[in-house]
């Protein structure tokens, strides 16, 4: 199915970095496009370059780390190599892996507004944009407590309201759950699904959990070696033998699905989720 | 670590940990400024009482005495340079003559003496009635809306926001070494310093590595975006900030006409009539 | 071997950490202590080697309580691997880095030289022998970090959240070594929240919550009880999910295996053929 031109956000054409001294380039002729509003799972083993594509996309490549970029990327129709990191700033935000690290102010609205400051927003309006972040991401009674009392689940919260807070069309995330607990990483999920779902941002995760992740997105890419090998649904990519060779962690789930198809016994899709699998398994015990 | 209990910010509902930043910072320089202005002992001793107040009022009164407690070994070696160095050289103290020969010299150089420690203590409670009721966000508000350039300020606040950060990574790295059999009290000097290297190394690495996101996570959040930023908050001066100045510009009109016509007597004078 | 008697733990701050713990580690064995982030779980290993000790209660290794010795000498038999490798690498080369313990044991020069080589080996960083540490990738770092404690070959190993950050293949290759580790009849305790990887190695799991032992089982036992999850707000295995769901069809709800769960299926739709 040919990407309608009208609907992509993020196109890439033969988008080739190497990093400033490095002999190798970290990304190679890569090539894809995503659409307004999709939930895409960006994965693949340690070293693929999904970190370094991520800073493609707000501009941090080409322009803090300078190196050499070759071929073309285009977000929310701006050239990143014409513009700079505060005007694609305006489109896209980065949420990182390290949530300590991205939080600089002694309160956690002061880091909310961080951006919009940046920006020179009236005060009156940063209020509001203020209180209506911190809202959606469920932080509201955090708002004057300092960064350094907070559990690594609501230091993430607060990184992504800042980020939200600068109403951007497309928000990245590196890995965001990789210090939380389960019940924390559920958390994050949850809310920028609700970003995602209620609010039409386009969103690009990073992660190596599909189990947790899966059932909130429409498409997974995976990488390998500075390229992009897989694309498609999460269905696809999860029951693609390609998949399992790369060394992408399959959902139990599908897994659970495969094993019974390799000993004959065929579910009527291949789940990807545990309800999913519940569903189609008691359909399978139920059936005569 | 109890000196710096003394100077620390700590989320009290007073008066004075909500007058602006500024006006604190003009009341503390105009103590100062006394302070400087006299060397009589007894003036001193009456500068000493007027910070008093302000600490009650706060209530701050344990950790203020900390910070004094620890200007104590400071101030006793002030006492003690002063004392020895007056001895020595009589003609830097007005009132001797020659050299330290009576009784009544000595006690005018033990006046010296205590007044220039006292001085001092002056300084630090004053200092310390600063820090202990100014936040770091306050303060930093406060030199932004001083015209200091934002990027020292926010220099300043991301300091002071990791510094609780650091120390537990530097407590986590002292354990996760002396887990691989690092003996941080043993040894003499010179080895002792050898094995903090294990220590310090990360901590600088890791702090490198830290900044290194830091600017990330500033420029993907549009640092640089205007050439003015604007501010979620704002200081506002209030009654109680112009009545602070009005009491601080009083007090400094007053030190400075005793200080220009008011002879105040010496301890000592005022001892041995 | 380790014991654990009416443990209490409370920082300096005052927070009670753990709340009279009562446990034993036999030599040997494989040990997952899991449970929400603050439930207790690092604090508690830290008490294996001395790192923390008890306010109240004891802990005993080996028969010699960790009130007696000092933690260099209780982690000649108790390796302990921090959770960042960067709180730890701070040598020229990898080579020293992993010499770095052996020293300060005071093993022999010869020694030190053959440990250093077998741990290089075992972890296979051989070809970045004399390379910095820093000049390595994240996985690569966390396997000098870890052949830098196994190269005193302790016989209790710690292993504080090992998955954190590592994608699936990492995991894997990680899961095998602790597996042949304690196949080598090492103790190791693993500090996680990650409910997939114990699943898979069904081990003896600790279950905390709030600074208490919740439950004390083998993992498929205590992981597939709605109940105890729900308690230590831990997140089931998903093919316990599963099964979770499909329990009113008759089916075992304590499964935590894939292959496990396809043989019931396959039998049960059998079965019913």
């Amino acid at each position: 199915m040919l990407a309608n031109k009208t609907l992509a956000i993020i196109e890439t054409r033969d988008l080739t970095y190497t990093y400033p001294g490095a002999t190798n380039p970290s990304i190679k002729e890569l090539s894809m496009t995503i659409n307004k509003g999709d939930f895409v799972i960006l994965t693949g083993p340690s070293g693929c370059g999904k970190t370094t594509l991520c800073r493609c996309f707000n501009g941090l490549i080409p322009h803090f780390y300078n190196g050499s970029m070759e071929g073309t990327i285009e977000v929310a129709g701006l050239n990143v190599a014409d513009h700079k990191i505060p005007e694609l700033a305006r489109h896209v935000g980065l949420v990182f892996q390290n949530p300590e690290n991205q939080l600089f102010a002694l309160s956690v609205e002061k880091d909310v507004a961080f951006g919009l400051e940046n920006f020179a927003m009236p005060r009156e309006e940063m209020r509001q944009r203020v209180d209506w972040a911190l809202q959606m991401a469920g932080i509201t009674e955090l708002s004057e407590r300092p960064p350094h009392e907070l559990s690594g689940g609501q230091q993430q919260r607060v990184a992504i309201a800042s980020v939200l807070a600068m109403q951007p069309d497309i928000m990245i995330l590196d890995e965001p759950t990789s210090f939380l607990d389960p019940v924390g990483a559920q958390k994050i999920f949850e809310v920028i699904n609700e970003l995602n779902k209620k609010l039409g941002i386009t969103l690009i995760l990073v992660e190596h959990r599909l189990d947790l992740a899966a059932k909130y997105a429409n498409k997974v890419i995976v990488m390998d070696k500075g390229r992009i090998v897989l694309n498609g649904t999460p269905r696809e990519i999860f029951t693609s033998e390609e998949a399992r060779m790369i060394g992408v962690g399959i959902p139990k789930a599908t897994r659970l699905y495969q094993q019974l198809k390799q000993n004959g016994v065929r579910l009527k899709t291949a789940p990807v989720t545990i309800e999913e699998t519940a569903g189609l398994l008691r359909e399978a015990l139920k059936r005569d | 670590m109890s000196v710096f209990e003394g100077f620390r910010f700590r989320k009290v509902s007073s008066v004075i940990h909500d007058l602006d930043p500024r006006i604190k910072f003009f009341f503390v320089t105009v103590l100062f400024v006394m302070a400087i202005l006299f060397t009589n002992l007894l003036a001193l001793v009456v500068l000493f009482f007027v910070p008093l107040p302000f600490v009650f009022m706060a209530r701050v009164n344990r950790q203020w005495l900390r910070s004094l407690r620890g200007a104590a070994l400071l101030a006793v070696f002030i006492f003690a340079t002063n004392l020895i160095f007056g001895y020595f050289y009589p003609s830097s103290s007005p009132q001797i003559t020659g050299s330290v020969d009576t009784l009544a010299e000595f006690l005018v150089l033990l006046e010296r003496a205590s007044a220039m420690t006292l001085r001092f203590v002056v300084l630090i409670e004053s200092f310390s009635v600063f820090f202990l009721t100014t936040s770091p966000d306050h303060l930093g508000l406060a030199l932004q809306q001083s015209h200091v350039p934002y990027e020292f300020c926010f220099a300043f606040t991301t300091a002071v926001r990791f510094v609780p950060v650091l120390a537990d990574e530097a407590q986590t790295i002292m354990d996760a070494q002396k887990a691989r059999g690092l003996e941080l009290e043993r040894g003499n000097f010179l080895k002792r310093v050898r094995n903090y290297i294990p220590i310090l190394i990360p901590l600088i690495v890791n702090a490198i590595r830290r900044s290194l996101e830091l600017a990330e996570a500033m420029e993907s959040r549009a640092w640089g975006a205007s050439e003015k930023r604007t501010n979620l908050y704002t200081l506002k001066l209030r009654r109680t900030d112009y009545l602070l100045v009005i009491v601080s510009v009083l007090m400094l009109a007053v030190a400075v006409y005793v200080w220009l016509y008011v002879p105040i007597p010496s301890l000592t004078a005022l001892l041995s009539v | 071997m380790i014991e654990a008697k009416n443990l209490h733990f409370a920082y300096p701050t005052g927070l009670e950490a753990l709340k009279g713990i009562d446990l034993t580690i036999e030599d040997g064995e494989f040990l997952a202590v899991m449970g929400q982030n603050g439930a207790g779980k690092t604090t508690l290993v830290k008490h294996f080697n001395g790192l923390l000790k008890p306010t109240t209660g004891e802990v005993l290794v080996d028969g010699v309580s960790t009130r007696d010795v000092s933690v260099a000498k209780l982690s000649r038999n108790v390796g302990f691997v921090f959770q960042n490798p960067d709180h730890q690498l701070f040598s020229e080369t990898v080579e020293e880095e992993i010499a770095f313990a052996l020293k300060n044991f005071g093993f022999e020069d010869s020694v030190i030289k053959k440990q250093v080589d077998w741990a290089l080996n075992l972890l296979d960083v051989a070809e970045y022998r004399k390379t910095s540490p820093f000049m390595l990738s994240g996985g690569e770092r966390k396997r000098v970090a870890l052949a830098s404690i196994l190269a005193w070959d302790p016989q209790a190993v710690i292993l504080d959240e090992p998955t954190i950050g590592q994608d699936h293949q990492q995991k894997e290759k990680l899961q095998q070594f602790i597996l042949q580790l304690n196949a080598q009849k090492k103790t190791v305790v693993v500090v996680t929240h990650d409910v997939e990887f114990v699943a898979e190695c069904n081990p003896r799991v600790i279950l905390m919550s709030h600074g208490k032992v919740l439950a004390d089982g083998r993992a498929e036992k205590i992981l597939t009880n709605p109940e105890l999850v729900a308690q230590a707000s831990i997140v089931p295995p998903q093919i316990t999910q599963i099964f979770l769901e499909l329990a009113d069809l008759g089916l075992p709800t304590d499964v935590i295996d894939v292959h496990e769960a396809a043989k019931i299926l396959l039998g049960r739709l059998r079965e019913r053929q």
